[in-house]
C-alpha cells in the first residue's frame, strides 16, 4: 500500500512539474513576446485550465459537454483498436511461427515484412476501405485492419526473436526425448517467446491507437476520435483548448492500452523476476 | 534378475572429429556398460567426456564407430525413450511449476492425465520434493532443482540414465548429500548410469566403474573397478578403502595426462 501511496505521490509530482513548465513557458513567452522557436501565445499553448475547463463545457451551443462527446468517440476508436490490435497481434504471431520453421522463407520474407512498414497508412488506407466496403465490410472493421497493419510488424519480429531465444539445452532435452518440430515448438519456442510477446504487445497497443485515428478520416469516419480530431483541427485558431483537449483523452486511451497489456502480462507471465522486460 | 548381465551400451571405435578432423575429440573408444551398472566418466576438460556421453545418448554422431543401446542404434533408443537425461544446468522450464516439469516427458509420451499425476506424486517423494509441487523453478534452490530435474529424467523409468555433471554447480554440503539421494534412487530404479563428472570423490562414492579418460585425442586411459561394498552410506566416506581408491584414481588420471591441462589450456565447452 505504501507503494501505491508513492506511485501517486510520484504522478502527481511530474503533472505538477510538466504544469509549471507549461504555464512557465506562456508566461515567459508572453511577457517577453517570445517569438523563437515559436512565437508563444493562447493559439499556440492555450493555458492547461482552459484545456480542463473545455472537457466539462458543451462544444457546441446547448450540446452535451465535450467530454461526453469525447467518450463515445473513444468507445467507438476503442473498439476498432481492439479488433485492430487483436487482429495484428494473431496475424504477427503466425507470421512469425511461419517465418521461423525456414531459414529460406525467413531469409526471403523479412525485407517485405520491414518493407511494410515503410508504405505510410495513409498509402494503403483507400485500397482497404474501398476494397473492403464493396465487399460489404463494414467502415470500422476496416478501421481495425488498418490498425493491424500497424500493430502486426512489432509483434512478428519479436517473436521471431523469441522463439529463437529457446535455451539450447533445453532444445537437447527435448530432442532426448525424441520429440517432433511441432512439439519443441509447442512445448519450449512459443512458451520461451512469451515475454517477447509481450514487449511487442506494449508497443503495440499504443500503436493500434494510432493506426485507428489516422484511418479513421480515409475512411470518412466522424464518430471515433480520428474525426475528432481532423474536426476540431479545423476550428484550432479559435478554440484551440478543444484539440488540446481531444489530445488528452486520445493519450489517456492509448495508457489504458497499454496499462491492460501491462495487467495481463502479470497476470499470466509466471517467469523469474530477471525475465521481466 | 538373469543370471548373464544384459549389455546396454556397447561401443566400439567410436571416434568424433571436429572441424574436419582437426580436433579429435574422441579416439578408438571401446566400452561395455551392463544392465545396473553405475558408471562414471572422469578425465580434465578437453578428454571428450560429455561428448562420449551425447554420443550415447545420440545427441552426437560419432565421426566413425558403432553405438549399439538396448541391442538398437542409439537413434532408435532415442525414438525409444530410452534415455533420461539430467545436464549440469538444471534446465527446468521457468514457465511451468514443479509439477509440470516432471510431467515435461509424460506429456511427450501421451501418458493420460490421471497417470501422470500418480507418478508425479511418486517422484517427488523419491526426491523429497513433496510439498513443493506448485513453486516455480525460479523459487527453488540449486540443489532443489537439480533434484527436480533427476525427477523429471527418471519420471517415464528410462531404462539408461544420463548424467553430465548434474552436481557439478553445487555445494559440497549438498552434492554429498544429493550424491546420497541418488544412490538410493539407483539402487530403487535399477536404471543403468553414466555419470561424467570432475570429481574423484564423487567417481569413487558413486560408481561400480569408473571409466579414466585422457585428453587429446580423448580416449579411455584406465578402467577402475570400484569394490566398496553396497549399499554405501556415510560411513562409506570414512572407509581406509575409499581412500586408497580415491588415491588409486588420482594416480590414473596423472598417469592418463590430467597434468597436461596446465601445460596447454584445453578448449571450453567440452568437460
Amino acid at each position: 500500500m505504501r507503494n501505491a501511496g508513492k506511485r501517486v505521490g510520484v504522478f502527481a509530482l511530474v503533472l505538477g512539474v510538466i504544469w509549471g513548465l507549461w504555464e512557465g513557458w506562456h508566461w515567459i513567452g508572453t511577457r517577453f513576446n517570445l517569438t523563437w522557436p515559436f512565437p508563444v501565445n493562447n493559439v499556440t499553448m492555450p493555458h492547461l485550465h482552459k484545456i480542463v475547463e473545455a472537457l466539462f463545457q458543451p462544444a457546441q451551443v446547448n450540446g452535451p459537454w465535450l467530454i461526453q462527446i469525447l467518450w463515445h468517440n473513444s468507445l467507438f476508436t476503442a473498439k476498432e483498436c481492439i479488433l485492430g490490435f487483436l487482429i495484428g497481434a494473431i496475424v504477427g504471431f503466425l507470421i512469425a511461427v511461419a517465418l521461423s520453421q525456414s531459414r529460406v522463407l525467413a531469409l526471403g520474407f523479412i525485407p517485405y515484412v520491414v518493407a511494410s512498414q515503410t508504405i505510410p497508412l495513409l498509402a494503403i488506407a483507400p485500397m482497404v476501405v474501398v476494397g473492403l466496403g464493396s465487399k460489404g465490410v463494414k467502415d470500422w472493421i476496416s478501421v481495425a485492419v488498418l490498425a493491424a497493419y500497424l500493430t502486426f510488424f512489432p509483434v512478428t519480429i519479436n517473436t521471431l526473436r523469441g522463439l529463437e531465444s529457446a535455451d539450447p539445452r533445453a532444445v537437447e532435452l527435448m530432442e532426448s526425448y525424441a520429440a517432433g518440430r511441432w512439439q519443441i515448438l509447442w512445448k519450449l519456442q512459443v512458451p520461451s517467446s512469451i515475454p517477447y510477446l509481450f514487449s511487442a504487445f506494449r508497443i503495440a497497443a499504443p500503436l493500434a491507437v494510432v493506426g485507428a485515428i489516422i484511418s479513421e478520416p480515409a475512411a470518412s469516419i466522424q464518430g471515433g476520435l480520428g474525426g475528432a480530431i481532423v474536426n476540431f483541427s479545423q476550428y484550432y485558431t479559435i478554440e484551440p483548448q478543444e484539440l488540446w483537449a481531444t489530445n488528452i483523452i486520445t493519450a489517456l486511451l492509448g495508457i489504458a492500452f497499454f496499462l491492460a497489456i501491462v495487467l495481463v502480462e502479470k497476470l499470466v507471465v509466471h517467469r523469474a523476476p530477471e525475465h521481466y522486460a | 534378475m538373469t543370471d548373464a548381465p544384459e549389455k546396454v551400451v556397447e561401443l566400439e571405435g567410436v571416434t568424433k572429429e571436429f572441424a574436419q578432423g582437426k580436433t579429435v575429440a574422441l579416439q578408438g573408444i571401446d566400452l561395455t556398460i551392463d544392465s545396473g551398472e553405475f558408471v562414471s566418466l572422469i578425465g580434465p576438460s578437453g578428454c571428450g567426456k560429455s561428448t562420449l556421453l551425447r554420443i550415447i545418448g545420440d545427441l552426437v554422431e560419432p565421426t566413425s564407430g558403432k553405438v549399439t543401446v538396448n541391442g538398437k542404434t542409439a537413434h532408435q533408443a532415442r525414438s525409444d525413450r530410452d534415455y533420461g537425461i539430467v545436464f549440469q544446468h538444471a534446465v527446468l522450464y521457468d514457465w511451468r511449476t514443479v509439477t509440470k516439469n516432471i510431467a515435461l516427458p509424460l506429456e511427450m509420451l501421451g501418458w493420460p492425465r490421471a497417470k501422470r499425476a500418480d507418478r508425479i506424486k511418486e517422484m517427488l517423494e523419491l526426491v523429497e520434493l513433496t510439498g513443493f509441487e506448485s513453486h516455480y523453478p525460479w523459487q527453488l534452490s540449486g540443489g532443489m532443482q537439480q533434484r527436480v530435474s533427476i525427477a523429471r529424467a527418471l519420471s517415464f523409468s528410462p531404462p539408461l540414465l544420463l548424467m553430465d555433471e548434474p552436481f557439478g554447480a553445487l555445494d559440497e554440503m549438498t552434492r554429498e548429500r544429493l550424491n546420497m539421494e541418488l544412490l538410493s534412487i539407483w539402487r530403487e530404479t535399477r536404471s543403468t548410469t553414466i555419470f561424467v563428472t570432475h570429481s574423484i570423490a564423487e567417481a569413487v562414492f558413486l560408481s561400480t566403474r569408473v571409466v579414466v579418460m585422457s585428453p587429446r585425442p580423448g580416449r579411455i586411459a584406465e578402467i577402475l573397478e570400484i569394490d566398496l561394498p553396497q549399499p554405501r552410506t556415510a560411513e562409506t566416506r570414512e572407509d581406509p578403502r575409499f581412500f586408497e581408491l580415491v588415491t588409486e584414481l588420482r594416480e590414473s588420471l596423472h598417469r592418463g595426462g590430467a597434468d597436461q591441462v596446465f601445460e596447454k589450456l584445453a578448449p571450453e565447452g567440452d568437460g
